[in-house]
């Protein structure tokens, strides 16, 4: 008989198991509905694989792991994806979170499946993916995926297995029934994982008040070198640095884990789970839940689809609502109250507690804490309770670390003996929320800060970058006008323009206004040439600078014509000019008659301005009357006629203004 | 030494003047060897500010803020940090916690992110300027978008948006974000006489 250990502090509980083990487990069967969370354990949720209106098969995929601590959901029986919606489920929240919900078909077809029963051949990590695919999580409470945990890392050495089979919790008997039934299961499952781990033993734990259990897991190894071991009855031996202090004597260090002594702990219920997954090629899609307390007439353990309702499960038991004061998933030191009937069996759930209120009555309120110590002596954890109490109440998160707030493991005994009835495990859930939440947040500040700096170094650098640029760009301007001193280019290129002016203008003064011509003509006839090359090979490609090209075509054209006809005009008026007086003397004679004749108007009153303005006018109007009758004589374009009938009407409307201004010219 | 011998005074002078001369020395040689760099106070400050990078408290940025501080700027102008940040500085730098400046912004109850109406963004990239941790992503003319875990909800991006498209919208509670509170105090008000109950004053009314 191996040697046992014990742990600080456990209480001894009335364990109310009696009630559940008088039948065998029997199958719940299928409820029309199934509702499987996508979260029904720790770590990241899974995500739908699918659609609303599929037909899916027992042991189906619908929800596939999403990231290394997560799980995937199967079908747990066959029928069709009813929605994917948000719905209640078993959280002290009360809030709704997103799950698959199956209508049943009832034919329970499983989908092509097949096991190994020769996994020794398999590889270890092999095996520990099959695991996981198989959807494995924890099925004692807290629900951690079980391939993370065998996932141990190369260079820890386990020394020691622990198949957790205590049940140490109040009401519940699903360990119990399933030990007594399906030990040989248990010891295969357990197999599969020593094949795993490699240990240098295996132990399972058994509390001794499960005699049953006991004879039938030490028939069923016999002579598999795993050893079974019967540990003494006290709340919580079931804890697991509890249930490893018991047997190995070692404690968990602080905020440490199991492994980093060598030890590794599995549910006994996860075992067949393991066992199915391997040998039989099927995931977890139920599992073993009592159904107990008073306010059940047959209170018993099911072999129940992962999913069911909690009203379907009940009304099997031989549900009471009327007697039940409130629904409790897990046991009674440390479930969670359920909202409503209608929540879902999740992989986790291992009991069901329906009592009367004389039971389990609601518990009386608070009392001052009277420092009586007792919740030190029961702390499994050998804690200070009180003093967390303390800590808790007033936020001091340094201190509650400081007093290893973290190895708590809820188990509720300092709330259960407590004679204040203080609910203490709440002030640390609380407390542990608020210290974790305060190091998220830390956390994200850190990651703000060291972006905020990032940015913060980055402008410095765009900017100094900027600087650099305009600092090399002014340098090179300067060097430049530095060697340009002796020839600075704008001034050259003022010289040349200069040169080529006064060069014009010195040859202007002779008679080269004939050469200005010709020249002319033939520059504007290379411009149009090259012009029309132009708009050739803009029409060629299609190009959309046909209109501009074109404009500028007809612009050299008129142009061109231009410079001709200047050019003809000269030649002629050469011609007349050195036939009669030369041109020079004909302009001075013009000079001479518009300076006699701006003289003669000066001298002039306003009244004789007037008048001659006058005359003037009329004499206009008189040659634009002709004009008219002249062109309607011969017939002209009407364009011209209107033309000119405009003329004489404003003219007609300029002597009235001229003949107003004489008038008042006169009577000044 | 005959001088030194005639006048002690001397002897204690000049011994104190070489005491003097090599202490200052040393401190000089020390202050040079093990000089800190930057400002370790304004350091701690900085570790405890939420570092929203928001400017509520005037200052560009938590670390300005800190430095602030550190000069002797008052601790109660960090809306984001709330009561519980001026309670960590007012117990890092030992002074009394004073209650938060309100000028300078409410504390908010729920943590905001923001979030960009995608249909309506011009793609302007004023928003991704703004944003101090770099948390919006986009190209000119592009659709811009916020990186929600990025977001420190400092609300700088909301103002320059010229066709007001960001909305700061607070994380609804999930299962996931969900923690235990502390349990009622009011429950644990325990009846001790029979007046104090409203309950028990009726029943003993009726009873009369």
């Amino acid at each position: 008989m191996r040697k046992t250990f014990g742990f600080h502090g456990g209480i001894h509980l009335p364990a109310n198991k009696h009630q559940s083990v008088r039948t065998p487990i029997t199958a719940a069967g299928i409820p029309p509905e199934l509702i499987l969370p996508l979260s029904q354990h720790r770590g990241a949720p899974a995500s739908p694989v699918v659609t609303v209106g599929e037909r899916v098969l027992k042991g189906q995929l619908i929800a596939a792991a999403r990231g290394v601590v997560s799980v995937p959901v199967h079908a747990s029986t066959s029928g069709t994806i009813h929605a994917i919606e948000e719905r209640l489920i078993a959280h002290p929240s009360g809030h709704l979170a997103p799950c698959i919900v199956i209508a049943t078909d009832g034919q329970d077809e499983w989908i092509a499946h097949s096991g190994t029963p020769d996994y020794q051949a398999l590889d270890k990590a092999d095996l520990i993916n099959l695991i996981r695919n198989a959807g494995i999580a924890g099925m004692g409470g807290a629900g951690f995926p079980s391939a993370v945990k065998l996932s141990v890392k190369p260079d820890t050495h386990i020394a020691t297995l622990i198949i957790n089979g205590t049940e140490c919790e109040p009401y519940i008997t699903a360990d119990d029934m399933l030990m007594r039934e399906c030990a040989a299961h248990i010891i295969e499952g357990v197999k599969i994982l020593h094949h795993i781990i490699a240990p240098d033993e295996t132990l399972i734990g058994v509390e001794d008040n499960k005699p049953q259990a006991l004879a039938a897991l030490l028939d069923a190894a016999q002579g598999t070198g795993i050893e079974i071991v019967a540990v003494p009855t006290r709340y919580p031996s079931g804890g697991e640095p509890q249930l490893i202090e018991i047997l190995t004597g070692k404690q968990v260090p602080s905020g440490g884990l199991p492994s980093q002594i060598g030890v590794l702990c599995q549910n006994i219920a996860s075992t067949v789970a393991v066992f199915e997954a391997v040998v039989l090629g099927r995931p977890l899609l139920s599992r073993v839940t009592t159904v107990t307390g008073d306010s059940v007439r047959e209170p018993q353990n099911f072999r129940v689809l992962i999913g069911t309702p909690l009203r379907y499960l009940l009304e099997k038991a031989g549900y009471e609502a009327e007697q039940n004061n409130r629904l409790i998933m897990g046991g009674p030191m440390m479930g969670c109250t359920v909202p409503d009937a209608s929540v879902p069996i999740v992989k986790t759930t291992n009991c069901l507690l329906a009592p009367t209120a004389s039971e389990l009555p609601t518990p009386p309120p608070a009392q001052a804490c009277i420092r009586c110590g007792m919740c030190a002596e029961a702390c499994p954890a050998s804690l200070l309770p009180q003093q967390l109490f303390w800590f808790a109440q007033g936020k001091e998160f340094d201190k509650l670390e400081h007093h290893n707030l973290f190895d708590c493991i809820e188990c509720g005994a300092c709330s259960y003996v407590c004679p204040s009835h203080i609910p203490l495990v709440q002030y640390y859930r609380a407390a542990k929320a608020d210290i974790l939440q305060l190091r998220r947040d830390h956390e994200k500040a850190e990651h703000s800060r060291l972006r905020f700096e990032a940015r913060q170094r980055r402008l410095e650098r765009a900017e100094a970058e900027k600087e650099a640029k305009r600092a090399a760009r002014k340098q090179a301007a300067e060097q430049r006008a530095q060697t340009a001193g002796e020839e600075d280019p704008i001034q050259a290129a003022i010289a040349r323009a200069n040169a080529k002016k006064a060069a014009q203008q010195s040859n202007a003064g002779t008679d080269s206004a004939l050469d200005t011509w010709e020249k002319a003509v033939v520059t504007t006839h290379t411009r149009l040439a090259t012009a029309t090359a132009k708009l050739d090979e803009a029409l060629a490609q299609g190009s959309d600078l046909v209109e501009a090209l074109q404009g500028g075509v007809d612009k050299t054209r008129a142009k061109l014509a231009a410079a001709e006809q200047a050019l003809h005009d000269y030649h002629r008026s050469y011609r007349a000019a050195s036939a009669g007086t030369p041109p020079v003397d004909a302009a001075r004679a013009a000079l001479a008659k518009a300076m006699a004749a701006r003289a003669l108007e000066a001298a002039l009153g306003p009244a004789d301005k007037a008048r001659a303005d006058l005359e003037k006018l009329q004499q206009r109007l008189r040659k634009a009357e002709d004009m008219l009758v002249q062109n309607r004589i011969n017939g002209d374009e009407p364009k011209v006629i209107e033309a000119l009938e405009l003329t004489i009407v404003r003219l007609t409307g300029k002597i009235s203004a001229a003949q107003q201004q004489l008038n008042t010219a006169e009577d000044a | 030494m005959d001088f030194l011998a005639q006048y002690p005074l001397f002897t204690a002078l000049l011994a104190l003047v070489g005491l003097a001369a090599l202490f200052g020395a040393l401190l000089g040689y020390a202050a040079e060897q093990f000089r800190t760099e930057g400002n370790p106070v304004a350091d701690e400050i900085n570790k405890l500010l939420p570092q929203t990078q928001c400017g509520q408290c005037g200052y560009p940025g938590c670390r300005p803020y800190a430095e602030a501080i550190a000069n002797g700027e008052a601790i109660n102008k960090c809306p984001p940090g709330g009561a519980a940040g001026i309670q960590a500085l007012a117990t890092l730098l030992d002074v009394e916690p004073i209650p938060l400046d309100e000028d300078h912004g409410a504390a908010k109850n729920a943590p905001a992110v923001a979030f960009i109406r995608e249909e309506e963004c011009i793609g302007c990239t004023k928003c991704i300027l703004a944003c101090p941790v770099d948390a919006i992503l986009g190209a000119a003319k592009q659709m811009h978008t916020v990186i929600s875990d990025l977001c420190t909800g400092c609300d700088l991006c909301v103002e320059p948006c010229p066709v007001d498209c960001i909305d700061m919208i607070s994380q609804p509670e999930s299962v996931q974000t969900w923690r235990w509170q502390l349990p009622d105090p009011v429950s644990r008000r325990v009846d001790i006489i029979v007046t104090d109950s409203v309950h028990n004053a009726g029943s003993r009314d009726r009873a009369a």
